[in-house]
């Protein structure tokens, strides 16, 4: 049992201070330098130190609808791939959880073999059977292929949860006169809400990103990253792109902070076990 | 009415089970597995170099075309450079991971896990492009070393003909820097959640016992961490594997795996050859997760 973790917190030796925040640095110094682009009046090469400072790519950025539509359409695929994530990841959590069944081990591999396996194999194998069977390549295919990866994400955390959680809850509830959905609602719900969260946000993230599998399963929609993509190809929008990462990145501070605050509350227990 | 669904089910755990399991079952046994499978069978069929049509006839030809030594060479190349990310990644994840998840009070612990997981949430592609702004010629790397007066020694790492090149953003060199950033916190995490689980008895039953700081770590917290280094590198390998957009980006004209596929199926239209080249890969990663399992690395993702 440890009662007060913070004040048990040993003092780490200096060098290994060091090389943590080294690599820290390393993680985040090139999305500070992203940040400082968009500053450059500099179009067409990547010379530094900065040559100047100017704000006009801000509102060059704004007036970009072909920017805005592909953000529009990157939190839409997103937000479906998501939602089937929580649906498709938290069954099988509970299914592997609940009961034991001939197979049960293998599920956690079928399930991680998406993103295990590297995303090319996903993105030519979809392709292709999309293909072979003449569907058109649409929004829908998009939200399928990231779906395949995201069921991982959300399975994880949720069963990590019911794992975590304890059984006699339930068997209380079921004896107190609950039946199975008021047990769920009152009981397994409120157990595994965070974890949800904590799955889904990330689910979301992965799907919001994702290049690779994207560029093989869309037709002529472009999501965010394939439009940074093609924006790589023609230098005179480089500063543009590194505005609209810009905003992509603090837009998406807001949600993982709140997720990690939520998943921290509740995994303090961690580590205490046999 | 839902009491008599809820005792229904109750007494019914099969039903139950088939109708949890069989949602997610069905999706990933239908769209993922039926995809694979379709593409190792496509992996049999040859092109018509003429006609440019794909033949669906049974043929071991199109995976003897894999084993040419331009492909080869490929394969190679993408492995090295995959094992080389993946030992560089753990080395800097490590450190990070240990400081984490043993020296931090938790209010710094939740900060500290938020600045890891942040640039997994940036784009990936601005992230590699923020590489090419470091690394060209006229960039902010060039600049630094020129300040610190070690061009002559840069020169001489883009002068050793496997890893150097023109610059370091057209070098494998920087291609390796690259990889070893965009997958680094894919190690970090797994490896956090790892020592976040080995038990404080432990640690504190083994300096009982006499052992000194550096002997607990390596007998006692090492060990225990391993799956957890065995997590990570499921990813780092992997996406290295795999990955087109950095070294269609940054590295010189060699391709990698990703790439090879990539350029198959795109403008060459040769999607037997495409498939066949990435079961190379799938092979791979098949092995490397069966072992990885072996080893508990499952419980620490």
């Amino acid at each position: 049992m440890r009662s007060n973790s913070s004040s048990l917190t040993p003092k780490a030796p200096l060098a290994l201070t060091i090389a943590a925040y080294a690599g820290l640095l390393f993680l985040h110094v090139p999305i500070l330098i992203i940040f400082l682009y968009t500053l450059t009046p500099d179009e067409t090469t990547y010379t530094f130190p900065l040559p100047g400072i100017t704000f006009k790519w801000f509102g060059i950025a704004l007036q970009r609808a072909d920017l805005w539509r592909s953000v529009t359409l990157s939190l839409q695929v997103a937000a479906i791939a998501t939602f089937a994530a929580l649906i498709l990841g938290s069954l099988a959590a509970a299914a592997v959880y609940r009961s034991n069944f001939f197979g049960r081990e293998s599920i956690s591999f079928l399930l991680v073999l998406p993103i295990a396996l590297p995303g090319i194999v996903t993105g030519i194998a979809l392709r292709t059977a999309i293909g072979g069977f003449d569907i058109p390549f649409s929004f829908w295919t998009i939200v399928i292929g990231h779906a395949t990866f995201c069921v991982v994400v959300v399975y994880n955390n949720v069963l990590a949860r019911f794992r975590r959680m304890q059984g006699s809850q339930i068997e209380a509830s079921m004896d107190l006169g609950a039946n199975s959905f008021q047990t769920f609602w009152y009981v397994v719900f409120p157990n595994i809400a965070t974890a949800l969260l904590a799955g889904g946000m990330l689910a979301f993230a992965l799907s919001f990103d994702e290049v690779i599998v994207t560029t093989f399963t869309a037709g002529q929609q472009t999501t965010l990253p394939i439009w940074i993509f093609s924006q790589l190809s023609r230098p005179r929008d480089r500063p543009v792109t590194n505005v609209a990462a810009m905003i992509v990145m603090l837009i998406t501070f807001l949600p993982i902070f709140l997720s990690q605050r939520l998943t921290a509350s509740s995994s303090d227990t961690e580590g205490n076990s046999k | 009415m839902l009491n008599k669904i809820s005792t229904y089910l109750y007494l019914r755990p099969k039903l139950v089970l088939w109708l949890t399991l069989g949602p997610p079952l069905t999706y990933m046994i239908i769209v993922y597995l039926g995809s694979l499978f379709n593409l190792l069978i496509n992996s049999f069929y040859y092109l018509e170099q003429f006609t440019g049509l794909i033949v669906r006839e049974f043929t071991l030809g199109t995976y003897a075309r894999t084993f040419e030594p331009a492909n080869l060479e490929i394969f190679t190349r993408t492995t090295l450079m995959a094992i080389a990310v993946t030992v560089m990644d753990a080395i800097i994840a490590f450190p990070l991971a240990y400081y984490i998840a043993r020296f931090t009070p938790p209010k710094l612990k939740t900060w500290l896990i938020i600045a890891v997981t942040l640039p997994l949430w940036s784009s990936y592609l601005v992230r590699v492009y923020a590489w090419k702004l470091i690394l060209a010629k006229e960039g902010i790397l060039s600049w630094f070393i020129n300040l610190l007066g070690l061009q002559g020694a840069l020169d001489w790492l883009l002068g050793i003909p496997a890893i150097g090149g023109s610059s370091l953003a057209l070098s494998p060199l920087g291609m390796f820097i690259v990889f070893a950033y965009i997958w680094l916190p894919y190690m970090i995490i797994p490896i956090q959640t790892a020592l976040e689980r080995v038990p404080h008895s432990l640690v504190e039953a083994s300096s009982d016992l006499g052992a000194k700081p550096l002997q607990t770590f390596r007998t006692v917290i090492l060990p225990l961490a391993f799956p957890g280094v065995v997590a990570g590198s499921i990813f780092t390998f992997s996406l290295t594997l795999g990955d087109f957009i950095i070294p269609l980006s940054l590295g010189n004209s060699k391709f990698f795996i990703g790439q090879a596929v990539y350029s198959y199926q795109g403008t060459a239209g040769d999607i037997p050859l495409a498939a066949a080249m990435t079961m190379g890969p799938v092979v791979i990663m098949i092995i490397y997760l069966l072992i990885a399992r072996k080893m508990g690395a499952f419980d620490a993702l």
